[in-house]
């Protein structure tokens, strides 16, 4: 079936001028084909005899499909299939364009079909805050009767229907609510939700008020001027600068991180051959420069082991780029930087993964004033948009913990990830000699569609040569 | 990019102000820059309705024809597509015209040509193509016109990509500002508003950049961003403000695309709160895309909804009266200023 | 005018390469190799070659929308129109363009435009600077005779007549604005009657006759050079396939497009240097296969040629020296 114009898709054939056994010319007119314009004739590029008429009349077919087979001679005619003389079904294996994949019979063996959940329509309607109200209790809004416009389920059907049953258990004391997401009400109370402007909203984070305690202004509005200045005591407030102009504060409520946490591992390990590799370093000669290096440096200056040994993944990422990408599609992307996503755990339980980009041009000290400030961002619950870039590769350091080993998951779709154990004093051979030195244990865990364990093993290797060589750290 | 707070603050606006050394009008600015460019480089030539013998509509191109000839102050026949498409061609035979629409209004005669052929050979030749054009055209209302010769349809220009679109407001803009549109390979969209005309104030002489906003008067509780023939009612209003002890930043964009975001961004960073004035239509209009940015970029730094001051919805209609109250006007930004501020 | 045999001989290579690269270019978007609207100009082939014969290598041309024989006339080479229309970085618009937005800046082919009438005044330009920088260079300004109902074309017969600018305006009639005939359009049919109207020398040519076509081309090239002010061609002619790719025809009776094709330009040229003796079937079946592999590797270039990455889809927007981001 010929392209005859930007719009069309498909064509029904109408009429073959031609028959099998037919000789036919370049620029013949060998069939009518009806579009959505008009009955058009259909001229062939080719000469030769018509050996057979692949589609017959009255059948629509997507723009693509065979309609005959023309013979240059009488040699072998290479199979097509037929199209079954089914009218107005466009069924083309050889050529699955979009509109005719879901019109394809089940038993078509092209693709898969994807059932349509039934009474999609009547999802039931509520606004994302009701939704997360009724969740937060423990209810779905699907079960609850809409009072509102068009059955709409309102907080106050919420209210009733929490009046009626009694509630579930409150949530643990130690997650406390965001600020910006003020506790929920006891069964039959209506607080409104405050009026407050952005800017007041994110000074009274900063400074540790509490919303519902500001008194508004006379319009009923809490403006900047009604959060009162930080105590002495406090966090130091963020200045306001451009910059924190772009920041968003990225406080996930708890139930709702670890349910992002739980899907994304989920998929990481349904989607994901994973392999690891260990390796335990030994980190004497390093530890005793880092040491020599932080005496001569201002407190504010000082490197922890932990910024070393991301250092020297950076460097890694960089020199083993298998391992630095992304499984897209069936293929292995490899990124253009090391965009290295850094696990910091929460106190109050979950994790934020935040990014810091291009790691492996940072020198030492930079690097680690970048890790100190994701950390304290992450746990502030004030990350940036940029904090929030997609990682490249990802470490897990669970040394605080006094884990040795730590066999992590990877994040899709990242193709590796890399746990760091504490480090604790083992003995050691060096040649024949035994001593007690620093190590830790490195694990890289690899996804094998994209790589193999040895890839792995040359990426532990790089992370211990760059560790012995202090003049890599720059 | 940076707006430069020291130097333009209070610069050549007001009026009312001290009469200096070099004072002139935003006219006669214009008059200088187009003298000098014809002047300076004999590729430039100047075409339009009456820019010769008539002296142009607006008086701005009065005495070239009998300084530089008829072949460089050309009048042509009342064909806006054709001499806008001429300019286009002209620029693209390797000339440096300029050319003058009587007003916006007339430019949709020729916005074919404008939007189709000026704003796409570039980038639709693969970039083999350069349009390096000047249009200079009329805007705004406040003379009894009615709704034929009173409208601001630069925002309409500033929606699209591969154009450029200035908006001098002070005279060291009107003077400054030609220059660097013609220097540049693109075309160049240059709005005077009618009202600005007689106005008076200092030209300095420099060039100035085509896309850097201006702070015209600092101030800490509210910004007020504007542009055009609405810097003077702005700076009015600010004055005003001040008066009952609201401090006003008047920031003026200048360059309507693309729109020196950084200066406006920081602006609000320091005041929290924003009113925008603008002559045009407030829907879909340049209003609502500062608006919108703002919000889309500094939404935590707000302490109040933006407002945006425009002009009725209607045609500009010819009584006084009725034109007055169509127009934003000093009592609506103060207005506007006082919701922000609460 | 007494032509030389290799002059004539080419007349005919330059029709025949237009004509088999336009039915090459059906076949290629049959198979949906090219897309977009697509207007081709078989049957128009005399008027392509005969006008852009007619100038220098400084002259200008602005065409229109059905302009892959212009563009192939006027020496851009015929990879990198098949390449554009693939939508390939190495097309003569780097893919932005496509079968109706041929560039070639350094031929001073000033296009392909899409709007109808949209490229006089850009043509009345051309012919201002090279006037005002004195350069003896001509523009050869194409249009249909659909454009002939737009305002543009009065403004800018009006401009070029009265600042005398050197400008030839070729008025391709094909008889029909898309699907409107040319008597369903105009209240006068003569369109060199209605140049004439703004005080310029104005004939009308059979468009379909390669000969006729470049003898006039050369007069009305040489007058408007010389200083005498614009001039108009009407070439009368006819496109012997549908107006975009394919259209229903319902506008016109296949008895007519029989008749006009018994009038081929490429076909009429052919016989008559037959009947000559300057050319025979031997030398007519070299120069068509020699066309066609012309044709075969512009295919074969253009199908292996890269794309433009969309990281770059808005440079151009503004000149890349100009630094603004779009």
């Amino acid at each position: 079936m010929p392209s005859l114009g930007a719009d069309m898709d498909s064509g029904t054939l109408v009429e073959w001028s031609v028959a099998p056994g037919d000789r036919v010319h370049r620029g013949d007119l060998v069939a009518a084909v009806e579009t959505e314009k008009s009955v058009i004739d259909v001229e062939c590029f080719e000469d030769g005899v018509v050996e057979r008429l692949l589609v017959p009349v009255g059948t629509t077919v997507p723009v693509g499909t065979p309609l005959a087979v023309i013979a240059a001679d009488v040699a072998a005619v290479p199979a097509v299939p037929a199209v079954p003389a089914v009218p107005a079904v466009p069924a083309a294996p050889a050529v699955p364009t979009a509109p005719a994949v879901e019109e394809l019979p089940a038993d078509a063996g092209v693709v898969e079909a994807v059932p349509v959940p039934a009474g999609a329509s009547t999802y039931p309607r509520a606004t994302p805050p009701v939704r997360q109200f009724a969740k937060r209790h423990g209810l779905d809004v699907a079960d609850l009767p809409g009072s509102g416009h068009d059955g709409t389920v309102t907080r106050a059907d919420v209210l009733a229907a929490l009046a009626q049953e009694p509630p579930e258990p409150p949530e643990p004391p130690e997650a406390p609510e965001p600020p910006e997401a003020p506790g929920p009400p006891g069964p039959g109370a209506t607080a409104p939700r405050p009026r407050i402007t952005p800017y007041a909203r994110r000074l009274a984070a900063e400074r540790g008020a509490a919303i519902e305690d500001l008194q508004p202004g006379r319009d009923g509005v809490v403006r900047a001027r009604d959060v009162p200045a930080a105590p002495p005591a406090g966090p130091p407030p963020v200045p306001s600068s451009p910059v924190a102009a772009s920041a968003r504060p990225a406080r996930v409520a708890a139930d709702g991180m670890r349910a992002a946490i739980a899907a994304r591992m989920t998929r990481s390990l349904r989607e994901i051959p994973q392999y690891h590799v260990d390796a335990v370093l030994e980190l004497g000669a390093a530890l005793d420069h880092l040491r020599e290096r932080n005496r001569s440096a201002p407190v504010s200056e000082r490197i922890v082991p932990a910024a070393l040994l991301l250092h020297a993944v950076a460097q890694a990422a960089r020199r083993v780029p298998e391992l630095n990408g992304h499984w897209v599609e069936g293929t292995a992307v490899r990124a253009a930087s090391v965009d290295l996503g850094v696990v910091v755990s929460l106190r109050e339980g979950g994790l934020l993964v935040p990014t810091i980009p291009a790691a492996d041009t940072l020198a030492l000290p930079d690097l680690m004033r970048a890790l100190r400030d994701v950390v304290t961002r992450a746990r502030a619950g004030r990350l940036r948009s940029s904090d929030a870039a997609d990682a490249s590769i990802t470490v897990t350091d669970l040394g605080e913990t006094g884990g040795h080993t730590v066999h992590g998951r990877i994040f899709p779709p990242q193709v590796a990830l890399v746990g760091l154990g504490a480090v604790v004093r083992r003995p050691w051979a060096d040649g024949d000699l035994l001593g007690v030195r620093p190590t830790v244990t490195a694990t890289l865990t690899g996804d094998h569609r994209a790589t193999d364990g040895v890839v792995g093993g040359r990426f532990l290797h790089v992370i211990d040569d760059v560790l012995h060589d202090p003049e890599e750290w720059s | 990019m940076s707006a430069d707070v020291d130097a333009d603050v209070d610069a050549d606006v007001d009026a009312t102000g001290t009469i200096g050394p070099v004072r002139t009008t935003y006219r006669e600015a214009l008059r200088e820059a187009l003298r000098e460019a014809l002047r300076e480089d004999e590729r430039v030539f100047l075409m339009g309705e009456d820019v010769g013998r008539y002296g142009g509509c607006f008086a701005v191109s009065l005495g070239l024809l009998e300084e530089f000839g008829p072949e460089r102050v050309r009048d042509t026949p009342l064909s806006e597509s054709a001499f806008v498409g001429a300019g286009i061609g002209a620029a693209l035979g390797g000339r440096r015209p300029i050319v003058e629409i009587m007003t916006v209004n007339f430019s949709l005669l020729a916005l074919d040509q404008i939007l189709n052929n000026a704003a796409t050979l570039s980038h639709m030749s693969g970039g083999q193509l350069a349009v390096p054009l000047v249009i200079r055209m009329t805007t705004g209302a406040g003379r009894q016109l009615a709704a034929q010769h009173s409208h601001s349809l630069e925002g309409w220009y500033a929606h699209i990509p591969g154009l450029r679109v200035v908006a001098p407001a002070t005279v060291s803009d009107a003077r400054g500002m030609l220059a660097p549109a013609l220097a540049s390979p693109d075309p160049v969209l240059l709005f005077e508003h009618a009202g600005l005309y007689a106005s008076e104030g200092e030209a300095d002489g420099g060039p100035v950049a085509l896309d850097g906003a201006a702070v015209r008067r600092a101030g800490t509780d509210v910004s007020i961003v504007t542009y055009g023939g609405m810097l003077p009612t702005s700076l009015a209003a600010a004055e005003r403000l001040a008066a009952e002890g609201t401090s006003a930043e008047v920031v003026d964009l200048r360059s309507l695309r693309p729109l020196d975001e950084d200066t406006v961004l920081a602006s609000v960073a320091r005041t929290h709160r924003l009113v925008v004035v603008d002559e045009g239509w407030r829907s879909g209009s340049l209003a609502a895309e500062v608006a919108a940015r703002v919000a889309e970029q500094a939404f935590y730094d707000l302490d109040a909804p933006p407002e945006r001051v425009c002009s009725a919805e209607v045609p500009v209609p010819y009584a006084a009266h009725l034109e007055r109250a169509t127009l934003p006007a000093v009592d609506d930004v103060v207005a506007a200023v006082r919701r922000t501020v609460g | 005018m007494t032509a030389t045999v290799e002059t004539r001989l080419a007349l005919l290579r330059a029709m025949v390469r237009i004509r088999r690269f336009e039915e090459r270019c059906v076949e290629l978007y049959s198979t949906e190799r090219i897309r977009g609207f697509m207007h081709l100009c078989i049957g128009e082939e005399a008027v392509a070659v005969g006008v852009l014969g007619a100038l220098d290598a400084g002259d200008a041309v602005v065409s229109t929308y059905r302009e892959h024989g212009h563009a192939l006339a006027r020496g851009v080479p015929m990879s990198s129109v098949l390449a554009e229309m693939f939508g390939r970085v190495t097309g003569c618009s780097r893919g932005r363009g496509g079968s109706m937005h041929l560039f070639d800046a350094g031929r001073r082919f000033y296009g392909g435009n899409a709007i109808v009438g949209g490229g006089l005044p850009v043509a009345v330009g051309l012919a201002l600077a090279d006037a005002l920088a004195g350069r003896p260079a001509v523009t050869a300004c194409l249009f249909g005779d659909g454009a002939v109902a737009e305002g543009e074309f009065h403004e800018c017969l009006n401009l070029a007549a009265l600042w005398r600018l050197p400008v030839v305006f070729c008025c391709e009639n094909n008889r029909y604005a898309m699907g409107t005939a040319l008597e369903r359009e105009h209240a006068q049919t003569d369109l060199a009657l209605r140049a004439a109207a703004y005080g310029m020398p104005a004939w009308a040519v059979d468009g379909m006759d390669v000969q006729a076509v470049a003898a006039a081309a050369e007069r009305a090239v040489t007058a408007v050079r010389a200083g005498g002010g614009p001039c108009f061609l009407e070439l009368r002619t006819y496109r012997f396939r549908a107006h975009s790719m394919y259209d229903p025809d319902r506008y016109r009776d296949r008895a007519e497009v029989t008749r006009w094709k018994e009038q081929d330009p490429v076909d009429r040229w052919r016989d008559l240097l037959l009947a000559d003796g300057d050319l025979d079937e031997a030398g007519w079946t070299r120069l068509v296969a020699e066309v066609d592999e012309e044709i075969d590797q512009a295919v074969t270039l253009a199908e292996a040629a890269p794309v433009e990455p969309v990281e770059d889809l808005t440079r151009f927007v503004y000149a890349e020296q100009s630094g603004v981001s779009s």
